[in-house]
């Protein structure tokens, strides 16, 4: 296929997110403003731009370029949206808590942008190759932030840990690769997929999957594959731990999808049962342990794993209902976990990071715009109505009703009690006790608009779902 | 000319809307979001008279209905409508709402306006549960209640606060997300997520079981039945005076509504099937809960015993029906137990709002709910006392007053069931009666012993403004209960004449 200059047009997002980072590295060295105002804007401009953009391309149709290694479709048009502009109050609010702990620098942006950059490289991959471009890009980045507080031994520690974990989860994966390569001789899924017809009980074929299937659970964190998710989340700076908690997750979904349903939709029958397996695992461990943390970073790592449970769920289904609640969810939880580790950051002061959940104590009382928030944000994440982590968890549900699998959605609900307690357990802290301290909250103006529009826009959209519904 | 005028939504978002105001306007002006938060009240319940006034006692059909789509990928629609059933209960909730906010005038320092808020909140989103039409749209209001409750024990509640709110909480989660299975279970049998089209769905025996006891678990969290009644003392010696009454004035009628409106048309086999759980359930709250109630020294404790005691009565006359059916040819017996049934909701709503206001009362001046604090308080007091004795007067069956109506309906109707249900529910009346007047006893009358009582200062207006409005619909609905009845009895035999039909098979 003769290259034509038309190809680059479906990857228009990710050329202005290239040129974007480029012109953020260079103006960066000349910048001597501390608060670095202009290589900020710019970030923000580049990530309105693309997902301005992404939304403008997004027609319904599908486009594969590059000798099929890249696809756009309306899948990869929503999760990329999502991902840009969910990117935005992720920068306000790391902006703030990198302020107050005098780290501010550049790398954050630059590093952040490739790093966004290779997740939407994921999301598009039409191969295993491009994706594991995608993969490594975001995974490198993210090693090099979970260190950002170079100064830090528990960051160090926590980085080191992210960068072997995630080093042997990326070698399953290609070992899991090299495997369906070997059963199917191809490497683009539209071609792996018409391979492996027929050949669902090909004992190559299944081991390859199994070592993928495991590569995408670390990636993902699920139980048993969970052991960095707590470590990295509590031993980075919590901006960082802001960014690795909320957008990867959009990605991921994205390289479940391509992966599982592109690629191997006709395995079905075998993923299903491990997907159950992890997603049983990741409710049960995550919701139980989530309630034995003191510290709020770590409880939120377990709520994450939980929350990768249900995400599971909605992917295992097998149906079209099944993914897009899958997406629904992962949406409106990076949306959550932003917007939660915001609130932390909003708290942070200078030179001091807050992670005890005492030291929430009597919000309500400090702040009460504040309060307000993380009271919509734990209740979202619960799944309590009228907020939006409701609707996630009932498309969840009907998705696996709807395929017979009443049992599971029987037992998702159940571990979704217990998670339950340890968010309200949040809201009490925040709203029952008195504060212990008289420190008054310091949180710049941006970032605090942008919590409330945060927390406010999860109401909203458990108002009127059918906003976000209607898009995936 | 109100035709086309959506009643049932202004009376939900009106109240939540003004909330927010009232929100909004902080707590620096207290008085203002005081005035602001009557002023929607008040409102709201001019509003909701329309319900009354233009409702049709002829037909069983729905009223006053809105219908359009919410999330149309899932037919989730915003189906609202009411009947005989839920209409009498959305206007116990706004009338109730105009009370609390004015007991909680004075005597609610810490934050106000969040207070206030709160309760508007809450009002909007129980009467969205009485009037939703739709299983999700009823789902998203049922659970969205817990959250006003959970602050409002949480912040102005007693010492206890935290222990109580969490454990109510969960309690009532935990009962509410089987049903939710169960509805979305529904929505694929019957394509339709319409809470009307549940009651004409087809199910074997086997599913209507398992259903019966999803729901089961969710609304007798609620009402609460014995055994998982326990949050319920909890959170009512907690609550402050105004989640008390709303608990127990019309949260817990959400579970009785939930069973008439649920369990009974959508598994009315497995209803019948398992009618003796329940009815075993409601004899035991009825006797044994109010013996429970007998020796209770902490008065809030002592009426939240009487309430789940007195639920009991409720869930006893829905289900006897089945029992009443097969042993006489005609309904009448049967129409009489439901009918009963939702008299009782009605009058123990104002009935145990009034006493959770009187221990309010004295709370707010002694700040102790102890019986033994109290002694002789009708020499310093003595309208609260002539109020106070009323009120437990009633709440032991006083004829005359409302709590007699629907106990005796429920007698009557046991009667036709059972001679021995009769007798055991008839025991009430007697423990009913020995533990409210013991209790009223012991704090209003005889001599004053301790100083504290010696200083109180009687009712003022405000105060006599609000428990005579009680006094005065208890004494009416004792007296002529008809006007209620008439506006029920459409719904309730064509509910009966439903649920007498089997579905398995049909």
């Amino acid at each position: 296929m003769a290259f034509d200059t038309t190809q680059l047009i479906p990857l228009l997002p990710e050329i202005i997110l290239l040129v974007g980072v480029s012109l953020v590295l260079v103006i960066d060295l000349m910048v001597t403003d501390k608060e670095r105002t202009w290589p900020f804007m710019l970030t923000l401009f580049t990530l309105l731009a693309a997902g301005c953009t992404t939304v403008m391309l997004a027609d319904g149709t599908t486009q594969v370029v590059f000798d099929g290694t890249y696809i756009r479709d309306p899948m990869s048009d929503i999760l990329k949206a999502s991902l840009l502009f969910l990117a935005v109050p992720v920068f306000i609010y790391a902006r703030e808590g990198l302020m107050k702990s005098g780290q501010w620098r550049g790398e954050f942006m630059t590093l952040t942008l490739f790093a966004i950059l290779g997740m939407m490289v994921m999301i598009s991959s039409n191969g295993f190759i491009s994706l594991y471009l995608g993969l490594e890009l975001l995974s490198l980045c993210l090693y090099a932030l979970v260190a950002f507080n170079r100064d830090s031994s528990k960051s160090a520690e926590a980085a080191m840990k992210y960068f072997i974990l995630g080093a042997l989860a990326s070698g399953l994966l290609l070992y899991g690769i090299s495997m369906l390569y070997g059963a199917t001789g191809k490497l683009d899924f539209p071609s792996i997929a018409q391979a492996v017809v027929g050949k669902e009980s090909d004992i190559v074929l299944v081991f390859g999957l199994v070592f993928v299937v495991i590569g995408l659970a670390f990636k993902f964190g699920a139980v048993p594959f969970h052991m960095w998710v707590p470590d990295v989340y509590d031993g980075a700076t919590t901006p960082v731990t802001l960014l690795v908690g909320s957008l990867p997750k959009i990605a991921a979904l994205g390289l479940a999808m391509r992966i599982l349903v592109d690629g191997l939709g006709e395995l079905q029958e075998s993923w299903q049962m491990m997907l159950i397996i992890l997603a049983l695992l990741s409710m049960a461990l995550g919701n139980l342990v989530a309630i034995a943390q003191e510290n709020i970073k770590r409880m939120l790592a377990y709520s994450t794993i939980s929350h990768v449970g249900f995400i599971f769920l909605g992917i295992l289904a097998g149906s079209d209902e099944g993914y897009r609640a899958a997406i629904f969810y992962v949406i409106a939880y990076a949306a959550m976990a932003a917007g939660a580790f915001g609130v932390l950051i909003a708290l942070d002061r200078k030179g001091l990071e807050v992670d005890q959940l005492h030291q929430l104590k009597g919000l309500n009382e400090k702040h009460p715009w504040l309060a307000g928030t993380m009271l919509l944000l734990m209740f979202s994440m619960a799944g309590v109505p009228p907020t939006v982590g409701f609707f996630a968890k009932l498309f969840v549900l009907e998705a696996i009703v709807s395929v017979g699998l009443t049992w599971l959605a029987l037992v998702a609900v159940f571990f979704s009690i217990i998670g339950a307690f340890y968010y309200i357990r949040v809201v009490k802290h925040v709203y029952f006790d008195k504060p212990t301290d008289d420190v008054e909250v310091e949180v710049g103006g941006a970032a605090q608009v942008m919590l409330a529009i945060n927390g406010l826009a999860m109401l909203a959209l458990g108002l009127f779902p059918a906003i976000l519904m209607n898009l995936i | 000319m109100f035709a086309d005028f959506p009643i049932l939504s202004t009376v939900i978002w009106l109240p939540i809307i003004g909330g927010l105001l009232v929100l909004g306007s902080g707590d620096k002006a207290p008085n203002v979001s005081r005035w602001l938060a009557l002023v929607v009240a008040v409102l709201t319940f001019l509003l909701s008279i329309p319900l009354w006034s233009g409702f049709d006692v002829t037909t069983a059909d729905m009223q006053f209905v809105e219908n359009t789509p919410w999330i149309a990928a899932y037919d989730i629609n915003y189906h609202l409508g009411i009947d005989g059933i839920s209409m009498p209960l959305i206007l116990l909730t706004t009338f109730i709402t105009i009370l609390v906010v004015i007991a909680g005038w004075e005597v609610i320092q810490y934050k106000p306006a969040s207070y206030m808020a709160a309760f508007l909140i809450m009002e909007g989103v129980m009467v969205g549960v009485f009037a939703a039409l739709d299983a999700m749209l009823f789902y998203v209001f049922w659970e969205a209640m817990l959250i006003p409750m959970f602050l409002i024990i949480g912040i102005w509640g007693g010492p206890n606060r935290v222990y109580a709110t969490i454990k109510f909480f969960l309690y009532t989660f935990l009962g509410s997300v089987f049903m939710l299975v169960a509805l979305i279970y529904m929505y694929f049998q019957s394509g339709s997520m319409g809470i009307l089209d549940y009651h004409v769905l087809e199910l074997g025996l086997k599913e209507q079981i398992l259903i019966f006891i999803a729901f089961f678990l969710a609304f007798a969290v609620k009402v609460p039945m014995f055994p998982v009644h326990t949050w319920l003392p909890d959170a009512h010696v907690e609550a402050p005076t105004g989640g008390s009454v709303i608990l127990a004035a019309i949260m817990l009628k959400i579970g009785g509504y939930g069973f008439l409106r649920f369990s009974l048309p959508i598994t009315p086999d497995a209803s019948n099937e398992l009618d003796w759980i329940i009815i075993l359930l409601s004899l035991i709250a009825v006797v044994y809960i109010g013996f429970v109630a007998l020796v209770q020294s902490d008065m809030k404790k002592l009426i939240a015993y009487s309430s789940i005691s007195h639920m009991g009565f409720v869930t006893l006359g829905f289900f006897i029906v089945f029992m009443i059916a097969q042993n006489s040819a005609a309904d009448s017996g049967a129409v009489l137990g439901l009918e009963g049934g939702m008299v009782q909701m009605v009058s123990h709503g104002f009935i145990s709002a009034a006493m959770f206001l009187c221990v309010g009362v004295l709370y707010d001046r002694l700040h102790s709910r102890e019986i033994s604090s109290y002694g002789g308080v009708v020499n310093v007091m003595p309208w609260f006392a002539a109020f106070m004795v009323f009120f437990a007067m009633s709440n032991a069956g006083l004829p005359g007053t409302s709590g007699f109506v629907g106990e005796l309906m429920v007698i009557l109707a046991s009667f036709r069931a059972n001679f021995w249900f009769a007798l055991l529910a008839a025991t009430t009346l007697i423990v009913g009666a020995a533990y409210t007047l013991w209790m009223v006893k012991r704090v209003v009358f005889g001599d004053v012993t301790k100083e504290s009582v010696a200083s109180l200062q009687d009712i003022n207006a405000r105060e006599a403004l609000v428990l005579g409005t009680l006094a005065f619909m208890v004494l009416l609905l004792g007296v002529w209960p008809a006007p209620l009845i008439e506006v029920m009895d459409v719904s309730v035999t064509n509910l009966l004449q439903h649920i007498l039909v089997s579905k398995v098979g049909g």
